[in-house]
Formats: C-alpha cells, structure tokens, sequence
C-alpha cells in the first residue's frame, strides 16, 4: 500500500510537467511565474496561521480538553460513541498534529484491531482540520463575514464522527 | 464569525487554565505556539510555491480543461450557477483531484488558489459568497480516498489489516459530507436573508 501512495506524487508532477512539454508549453517560466504567486500567498496566510495557531497550542495547555470529554461522557454514552475516542472527536477539529498523537496513544493502548482502536482510525481517516482549513482558506482572502461555513463544516464532523462508530459496528463484526 | 472563534478559544483557555491551575502551560503554549506558526508557514512556502507551479503549467497547457469537463456536473450541481470553463472552475477542479488523490498538501496552494479566484466573482467584497463556503466546506470534510497516514500508524502499531478500515472510512466520510453540503446548501439561503449582520 505504501508503494502505491509513493507513486501517485512523483506521477501527478511529472504528468503535468510532461503534458506542458509535449504541448510546447514554456513549462520552466510558466513554473516560476506561478512559484512566485504561490509564495506571495504563503505570506499572506501567515497573520491568520499565527492567531488559529496561538488560541489552539493555549487551549490544549489549558486542560480544556480533558474538561470537556469528562463532561461529555454521558452524551456519548447516549450515542453509543466509547468514551475513549472522545478526545479525539474533540482535538480532530481543531490541531491536525494534536490529533495525530492521541490516535497514537489510542492505537497503542487498546490495539489498532480492538473496536476502539478501529473506531478511532475510521475518525482519524474521514475527517479533517476543520479550524485550520478555514483559517488558512480564508486568510488567503480579504473575507470576514464567512456566513454559513463554519457551522456547515461543523456539522459535517460531528455526523462523521456518529458515522465512524456505526460504520465500524456495521462493517467490521 | 473567526472573531468569536478567536475570542472564545482565548477565553476558554484562560478559564480553564485557571481552573486547571495550569497557567504556566498556557503562558508557555502562547510563546511557542506563534512561532510555531512561522516554522510552518516557511515549511509550508515550499509546497505552496511547487503547487502553484504546476498549477500554471496545467492551466497553460489545457490539463485542466480536460479535468474540468470529466467534473463538470458535479461542479455543476455543487457551485450552481458556476461557469465550468471560469478560471475558478478550473482551480476547484484541480483542488479536489488533489484531495481525492490523498495530495493533501498540493490541495491546500489549490483551493486558496480557487478561493482568489472565487473572491473576485463574489457578488458582496468582504464576505463569503455560497461558492467560496462550499469550497472550504468540502476541504474541511476528508475526500481522501485512501487515508494512507492513518493506514501507516496502523500497520506501526501491529494492526493484522490496517486497510480493513477503509470500507468503514468511505461510508463515514460520504455520509459527511453529504451533511455538509446539504447543510452549506441549506443555511446558505438563511443567510442570505440576513445578510450584512452575520461575520
């Protein structure tokens, strides 16, 4: 499997970059040009990557977290979610990283097969940095008002997270 | 609204760093945390600046028309009203080929692309047209077709089948999205009725 993932980066560039010569494109300048954009709005992204950023890291120092899922356990009880993968429901949104280490945590204390393990790599793999995305996307526009977006994405992980734990009890008996 | 999310964030860690008597954390966290931010954004330049790249290359050589007309209905039913030929168009093309393809970080220099270029068609400066909520709606939900990253931690912990997740992760995350796209199709209209007095 991993061969397969190694494959697909170095093919997709080398795709468009030969689809461009063949085509007599000046693929080289075309490459720079674009480059150029592309670091313009790197620095562009910067301001609004440093607020998300600093609110995130003070949150989960904060002990918040742990508040939170002590206090959400009976509504996951309720929605038949294991009280163990709640830290990642709830880090999921926001810190890709911070996620990234508590699916380890989970994986190695209950084991990647068990149903909590199972449960928590299905979330891990469906879903992503809400906060982050939103905060990158937008930071690279003169947007302030983003209306409906953050609550449509948010709803859009919590029925993930619903889904993960019933698609493992349908599918993986 | 990033302005309420910023402020609660930064509220709620004070109170419960209080709370918590963990002060010092959080006072370590800010320092650090901002400069994180920095070390990504240079890491981040790279990328951004590789994608973007090929994305000019792509645009000038007519790859991304041909992608574009393979997408053109679901563009179609997704951003009504969106010309499947506009230079936004295109750029969503190429972020979602991105995302299913598992290139998370190609798709991000994409869709901030297609965002600037969806912001000079949106009809009011400084708020988000439906277009540009269901672009970064779509890229907060997981399009990845195979969730190699997890895969990897799976078979590092000793999993007997770290791909047997996978039936289980495209049901989830189908069902996802669909709850978001009915929903930004949904509040998209009760927000255009107040508009002006949401942010």
């Amino acid at each position: 499997m991993d061969r397969i993932s190694d494959f697909i980066l170095p093919a997709v560039i080398i795709c468009i970059v030969g689809y461009g010569f063949i085509k007599k494109a000046p693929v080289f300048d075309l490459f720079l040009e674009g480059a150029k954009e592309g670091l313009c709005t790197s620095v562009q992204i910067l301001p609004a990557l440093v607020a998300l950023m600093t609110a995130v890291g003070m949150i989960k120092a904060s002990g918040a977290l742990d508040s939170f899922t002590y206090a959400l356990r009976p509504v996951a009880a309720l929605l038949h979610l294991p009280q163990e993968v709640l830290p990642l429901a709830l880090l999921r949104p926001i810190s890709g990283s911070g996620a990234l280490v508590i699916f380890q945590d989970i994986l190695r204390q209950y084991g990647p097969d068990s149903l909590i393990g199972r449960i928590a790599s299905v979330m891990q793999g469906s879903t992503e940095t809400t906060f982050y995305t939103i905060a990158v996307y937008y930071g690279a526009t003169k947007v302030q008002k983003t209306r409906h977006t953050l609550p449509a994405a948010l709803t859009a992980d919590l029925v993930g997270f619903l889904m993960s734990a019933l698609a493992v009890r349908l599918l993986l008996p | 609204m990033m302005s309420w999310l910023f402020a609660g964030l930064l509220g709620l860690s004070f109170l419960f760093g209080l709370l918590n008597g963990r002060m010092d954390a959080v006072s370590t966290a800010a320092v650090s945390d901002c400069a994180g931010a920095v070390t990504l954004t240079i890491q981040l330049a790279g990328v951004m600046c590789l994608w973007s790249g090929l994305m000019r290359i792509a645009q000038a050589s007519g790859l991304t028309d041909k992608l574009s007309r393979l997408f053109g209905p679901l563009i179609r039913f997704l951003f009504r009203g969106l010309p499947a030929q506009s230079p936004a168009a295109k750029a969503i093309v190429m972020n979602l080929t991105a995302n299913l393809l598992g290139l998370g970080n190609a798709a991000t220099p994409l869709g901030i692309a297609a965002m600037k270029e969806l912001e000079q068609i949106a009809p009011e400066k400084g708020t988000a047209s439906d277009h540009m909520a269901m672009l970064v709606v779509l890229n907060t939900a997981s399009l990845q077709l195979i969730p190699t990253t997890t895969a990897a931690l799976r078979l590092a912990n000793g999993s007997a089948a770290p791909m047997e997740i996978l039936p289980a992760v495209w049901l989830a995350s189908g069902v996802s999205i669909c709850a978001g796209v009915f929903m930004a199709k949904i509040l998209s209209r009760s927000y255009n009725r107040r508009v002006g007095r949401h942010g």
